[in-house]
């Protein structure tokens, strides 16, 4: 077994800081009350327990053990523990040069797949807002309650069927024999087939279909709290219909917007299955390619250091979201 | 055509566009479930068929994988409903210089990539189980339980926090001034005001275990659920029996959405029922000091 300098204790961390997370909870006297006095010994201790191991042995721990492999080399079993296991920046200087020690040349291959899957989830992301808004502004404001409970039947009801199957009736459309080249060949349109699993398109397709509802939903919770009379007000006032969105609407409907853009963006940035099925052979979405590092390539450190990557560029989407808005991140989880 | 007419007619014709979208690709592929031919194709449509179900049925991967992903959703059911409400009660009670950053731990599985967590939990549990020669536990069925958990007790903490925020403080209160335990206020005060909350998030967090695909295809090592069969025979290739299952599966999904409504409409009507009750009991009781001033 590997003998790293964190592992020894590894294992012990979590039972230290539940420790800690008790004497915290024994400590802590709000209202003159300690938080074990205040729910009881069987309570207390469900609570505690139950709240670190979830933070730490599903959340913290796992995080940091991937982010620590991430700076490991890839060495074989025997080789684990010995003078050559030590910590070492090479996984991220494959991903930059495609070597792990020749820093000549780019890794062209990987990093332009990174930069096609942030500009095309971007893309995507602002695209379903697009399609998304008018309909969430119809629902929330100017629907009739029966119109709008079947609406809203209807947009949650593609989401019962499981996200591989809803990319495999896309596949069923954009395939060489399927039914779009079908039509379009009966219809005289085109002489050969068009590949689209090929060009992306299916794939583009797919990814921005699959997260529609995670856009519409917070854009329409977020319209709907918008009082009605403020809308009519700057109508009368006559504000033209584009005026009252920009100004009203849109300022109002921030914190939806964001939550919606951050999910769909989160979404397609890490979406697997679906360029998985609707990607073509040569097209590289980067995802896929972490799974291969792991099980194609069985390069764990690697792969580590490549999620670290898709990780930490999220938190930045995150963050960059949450700043441009000026919200905080309780308004947009809700 | 009057400007509003046009704009309602653009606006009708948007919503036709939507919806085509939405339905579209389904609707081809429920018929593809049905067309006898060996590619899935909804034309030419030949003749009917039902034998692509009969081949979902004796696929035993499929079966098996099936199975397998009713129990993981069944454990997450255990794990991530308890642990979401922990998290919650504790969110409600903690310092609240410590809130902001409990919030954010708790809260950043939802918002990380699911192949990251998949990852993550595959790494630690793989050392952790190896340093404590426990590697039993190593096992595709432990660890995606695990792994989905970690997420999925956010969402259900998220439902009860948003329940919690109606809770009123004083009934408890007032149960404790009238001598009742710690634990008979939660047993017999907090956990029946939060059972609408409690089915609501069990079915969410089975709903989200059963069809999770990216966290679990890292988690699962070699073992199969049936999303991780599926997606492998979609790349293999596709046949309509892959269609027939869809149909399959949303027929089931809307079986269980509808007998999750009707549980969860009786349940409103009984809560509505207690409480009316309650109301003229203390009317009745009231009444006589009342006339009496």
């Amino acid at each position: 077994m590997r003998s790293a300098v964190l592992h020894p204790w590894l294992p012990l961390l979590p039972l230290l800081v539940i420790a800690g997370f008790w004497l915290a909870a024994r400590l802590d006297r709000r209202r003159g009350e300690s938080f074990m006095r205040r729910n009881g010994l069987l309570i207390g201790t469900y609570l505690v327990v139950a709240v670190g191991v979830w933070m730490l042995v599903m959340i913290v721990v796992p995080q940091i053990s991937m982010l620590e492999l991430s700076f490991r080399p890839k060495l074989p079993p025997v080789a684990m523990g010995g003078p050559r296991d030590v910590y070492t920046l090479e996984n991220y200087r494959y991903f930059l040069f495609g070597s792990t020690t020749d820093t000549s040349h780019w890794n062209v291959l990987h990093l332009r797949a990174f930069a096609i899957t942030i500009v095309a989830s971007i893309l995507i992301t602002l695209f379903d807002l697009a399609l998304c808004y008018p309909l969430a502004f119809h629902m929330a404001q100017s629907a009739r309650p029966a119109r709008l409970r079947l609406l809203l039947l209807l947009l949650i009801a593609p989401y019962w069927v499981n996200e591989i199957l809803r990319a495999f009736a896309w596949r069923i459309i954009f395939a060489a024999s399927g039914l779009l080249n079908t039509a379009l060949l009966a219809l005289g349109l085109i002489s050969q087939p068009i590949d689209f699993l090929g060009q992306d398109a299916a794939l583009y397709t797919g990814l921005s279909y699959a997260y529609l509802l995670l856009m519409i939903f917070p854009l329409y919770n977020a319209i709907e709290t918008l009082p009605h009379e403020q809308i009519e007000a700057a109508r009368d006032l006559g504000a033209p219909w584009w005026r009252i969105h920009r100004d009203i609407v849109v300022p109002f409907a921030k914190p939806g917007i964001a939550s919606g853009c951050t999910l769909v963006f989160m979404l397609c940035a890490g979406a697997l299955a679906t360029p998985q099925i609707l990607g073509g052979p040569r097209s590289l979405w980067f995802t896929p390619i972490v799974y291969d590092r792991f099980y194609q390539a069985f390069n764990w450190p690697l792969g580590a250091a490549y999620a670290f990557i898709l990780l930490l560029t999220c938190v930045a989407f995150v963050l960059a979201v949450l700043r441009l808005s000026r919200l905080s991140l309780g308004e947009i989880t809700r | 055509m009057t400007p509003d007419g046009v704009r309602r007619a653009l606006f009708g014709f948007y919503v036709a566009l939507f919806f085509a979208y939405l339905f579209g690709p389904l609707a081809v592929m429920g018929v593809t479930a049905f067309n006898d031919s060996a590619y899935p194709q909804a034309i030419p449509f030949g003749h009917a068929t039902l034998r692509w179900f009969g081949e979902i049925a004796s696929d035993d991967e499929l079966v098996q994988g099936f199975a397998t992903s009713l129990r993981i959703g069944m454990l997450v059911v255990l794990v991530a409903v308890p642990v979401g409400l922990a998290g919650a009660l504790v969110m409600q009670q903690i310092h609240a210089r410590a809130r902001a950053l409990y919030y954010l731990i708790v809260v950043s599985p939802v918002l990380t990539p699911g192949v990251i967590i998949g990852i993550s939990t595959v790494i630690f549990w793989r050392d952790l189980t190896g340093v404590t020669h426990t590697r039993f536990l190593y096992n595709g069925v432990t660890l995606t339980v695990l792994g989905q958990s970690s997420f999925i007790s956010a969402y259900c903490m998220l439902i009860f926090l948003a329940r919690l925020q109606r809770f009123d403080g004083s009934l408890a209160e007032a149960a404790r001034d009238l001598g009742a335990s710690r634990g008979q206020v939660f047993a017999h005060i907090l956990l029946p005001f939060l059972r609408p909350a409690v089915l609501s998030a069990a079915v969410l967090a089975f709903l989200a275990s059963f069809e999770n695909y990216n966290t679990t295809t890292f988690s699962i090592l070699a073992d199969k659920t049936l999303t991780t069969v599926l997606a492998g025979r979609v790349r293999q290739g596709t046949t309509p029996a892959l269609s027939a299952l869809a149909v399959m599966i949303v027929a089931l999904t809307v079986a269980g959405a509808l007998a999750y409504e009707v549980l969860r409409r009786r349940a409103d009507r009984r809560q509505r029922e207690e409480r009316r009750t309650a109301r003229e009991a203390e009317r009745r009781e009231l009444q006589p000091a009342l006339e009496a001033g």
